[in-house]
């Protein structure tokens, strides 16, 4: 994999005005940052709270003008942004909507985020939209397909994207390839980064009774370009087994933290997001969060940064 | 100022109520209130909630389990309730109606 | 049918069970799902229309919202404009027959949240307005372009009050829900503003939005009705920073 350089990048700011700069470059500052909400977007102007970078889904500033874009603006020109795509559906069977892509592409043209990232799951089929992260079935068709759409996504944005590691509650009897083997084999094919997320890990061994530690090993943590961080709910199935949700409604978990702490000390401080999207807490409440995630980065900032392959 | 109820539909008094609007609409809002036996616009109202965006989209699943089935079995229980209904003789227009959908 | 599409039918439909491909015995697996799509499409219906979930209940508005999602779920990411034809659909639902005003509230709301996400534009600035005086004629076959943001309401119910009193203007108890409404809605600055206004200010802002020319939309409002006041519905779209250009008649004198 190649390092990516976008020329708009430079010169861009690398961090808030409390926080070390990093050297300019297509990668988000090692530190920690949060989802930006609307209501919350008054608060960051005024406050213009210490946070590395602020992450917003593309979809929701789809729209032709308003209050959204107008503090977007204001809060892209103080700090870095990392945008996050939750409808590319890039897992799907059918091909890729083309004029959702090209609205992706205008709005990341429009405020230059320093990453964009998407996840390995489908969202749509046919003409439906479903506003959900939905499992693939993981075999050498599938893994062309997603390659094949990853390659078409990184064309029309004229950058490498991270992809992210999804959280699943069921399993395909069709599946011929581990879930981490095939996110690596993805990430090795179509040369994109690694969106690693933590609770999604956590979340998916719980569930399908894997080791967590060995899912990790067989991911690309090389390739990890941004980490994020969430709360889960505790449920158990119609067997009795425990089954994790998530929901990203609640606090990190100790168990999270725990495993995100072994991952930064094998691969150094990455910028790490704290996900908070349901029943969404005050601003306050989530930069105390984040600087828990920060804390765990400083502890880890004398392991040497971004272990190549 | 002349009245629409006597305007002749002319060139000029299109051009009169022009600048007569932007004359008004250069003056403080409450000094038009409280004007002449103009019928005015009534003030201008925002949401309470000034920062809600409508909708988003998720990347999350819930915990929260919704109802999910066929079977109806509701009534609007809301602010509803509150409002007078012309139709109904009780005044609870919504459980009349109910009443009478669930027993047909 | 392809694997993704079988569980993408069972997503929206109650009575399927979890499609075979599937590893797992357990039906709960599954239902995560389909919940998480129901329930996160009922979330944007809530956020997209606030007044007339609280109107019914949450418990009614959720069930409700379900049944529209597995008609007409949405067909793209982008749910701002999920909802179009949730207002359609609660005139035509048997159980919310007994709210008759529920689906002009509805109305108005989608309204509004299109209002707040429409394209900027900068109003005409007052010299240019004023350059506008000095050709009467001109003026009078010119129209009038207006603010992307700018829609009219017009309602057979008092949709307009009833939004305004869960607003925190106006009581409830006092509408009468009957009586049809209008509105004005623009966005002046970043928030929306709902402005109620008569049937010929509403007729006269709607001709201007077809295109027809100031003296056209003057006439038909005059039709409307004979008491209809140009200065002051001008005033208002000027106070609302809603006039944005002038078409100037194409044909020369």
């Amino acid at each position: 994999m190649t390092d990516f350089i976008h020329p708009a990048a430079i010169g861009q700011h690398t961090g808030a005005a409390c926080l070390p700069a990093a050297t300019p470059c297509a990668t988000l500052p090692p530190h920690a940052g949060i989802g930006l909400k609307p209501q919350h977007f008054k608060s960051v102007l005024e406050q213009q709270p210490c946070v590395g970078f602020f992450e917003v889904h593309a979809e929701n500033y789809l729209v032709a003008g308003g209050p959204l874009h107008h503090y977007l603006s204001a809060i892209r020109a103080e700090y870095p942004l990392s945008m996050h795509g939750v409808g590319l559906s890039i897992g799907g069977e059918s091909a890729l909507n083309a004029k959702h892509l090209s609205a992706i592409a205008q709005l990341v043209d429009r405020y230059q985020p320093t990453q964009f990232s998407e996840h390995l799951a489908w969202s749509s089929h046919g003409e439906n939209f479903y506003n959900d992260l939905l499992p693939l079935r993981y075999d050498e068709h599938s893994l062309a397909r997603v390659c094949e759409h990853i390659d078409q996504v990184q064309t029309a944005l004229k950058q490498p994207i991270l992809l992210e590691n999804p959280a699943t509650y069921v399993q395909f009897t069709d599946s011929t390839i581990p879930e981490a083997m095939f996110v690596r084999e993805v990430i090795k094919r179509s040369g994109c980064g690694l969106l690693l997320d933590v609770n999604n890990v956590y979340v998916s061994c719980i569930n399908h009774h894997w080791n967590a530690r060995a899912y990790l090993d067989e991911l690309p943590l090389w390739a990890v370009g941004e980490i994020h961080l969430a709360g889960f709910a505790e449920d158990t199935d119609d067997l009795g087994e425990r089954l994790l949700i998530d929901h990203h409604g609640a606090p990190v978990a100790d168990s999270v933290w725990k495993l995100y702490l072994e991952v930064l000390h094998q691969i150094g401080p990455k910028a790490t997001l704290i996900e908070w999207d349901n029943d969404v807490p005050s601003l306050e409440r989530l930069l105390s969060e984040a600087e828990h995630a920060e804390h765990c980065l400083h502890t880890c900032a004398a392991k040497p940064q971004g272990i190549r392959a | 100022m002349s009245k629409a109820t006597t305007a002749t539909l002319s060139a000029a008094s299109l051009a009169l109520a022009l600048s007569s609007a932007m004359a008004l609409t250069a003056a403080p809002l409450t000094a038009q209130a409280a004007g002449d036996n103009e019928r005015c616009y009534g003030i201008s109202l925002k949401g309470k909630n000034d920062c809600a965006a409508g909708p988003g989209t998720t990347c999350a699943g819930t915990s929260k389990i919704d109802y999910q089935g066929n079977a109806w079995k509701y009534v609007p229980k809301g602010t509803c309730e509150q409002t007078t209904s012309a139709t109904s003789e009780t005044g609870f227009g919504q459980l009349m109606a109910f009443k009478e959908k669930a027993s047909s | 049918m392809t694997s993704q599409a079988t569980f993408a039918q069972a997503l929206l439909d109650p009575d399927s069970g979890t499609p075979a491909t599937c590893q797992t015995p357990s039906t709960r697996r599954f239902a995560v799902y389909r919940n998480n799509v129901i329930s996160s499409l009922s979330d944007a219906l809530a956020d997209t229309f606030p007044v007339t979930q609280t109107l019914v209940g949450e418990e009614f508005f959720r069930a409700m919202a379900q049944v529209f999602i597995r008609q007409s779920p949405p067909n793209g990411p982008v749910l701002t404009g999920y909802g179009a034809g949730f207002a359609d659909f609660i005139e035509h639902f048997a159980p919310a027959a007994s709210v008759p005003y529920l689906a002009d509230v509805a109305r108005l709301e989608f309204a509004y949240l299109q209002s707040l996400h429409a394209a900027d534009a900068a109003p005409m600035a007052s010299d240019e307005l004023s350059a506008l005086l000095t050709d009467e004629h001109a003026l009078a076959h010119s129209g009038l372009r207006l603010h992307p943001a700018l829609s009219v309401h017009q309602g057979n119910f008092a949709a307009v009050s009833i939004w305004a009193a869960h607003q925190g203007h106006g009581e409830l108890s006092q509408i009468n829900t009957q009586q049809p409404e209008q509105a004005l809605l623009t966005r002046p600055q970043l928030a929306v503003e709902v402005t109620p206004i008569n049937t010929s200010g509403a007729q006269f802002i709607t001709c201007l939005q077809r295109g027809n020319t100031l003296a056209q939309a003057w006439q038909q409002a005059l039709a409307q009705d004979s008491h209809f006041d140009l200065t002051q519905t001008l005033s208002l779209l000027l106070r609302q920073h809603s006039i944005v250009g002038v078409q100037q008649a194409s044909h020369t004198r």
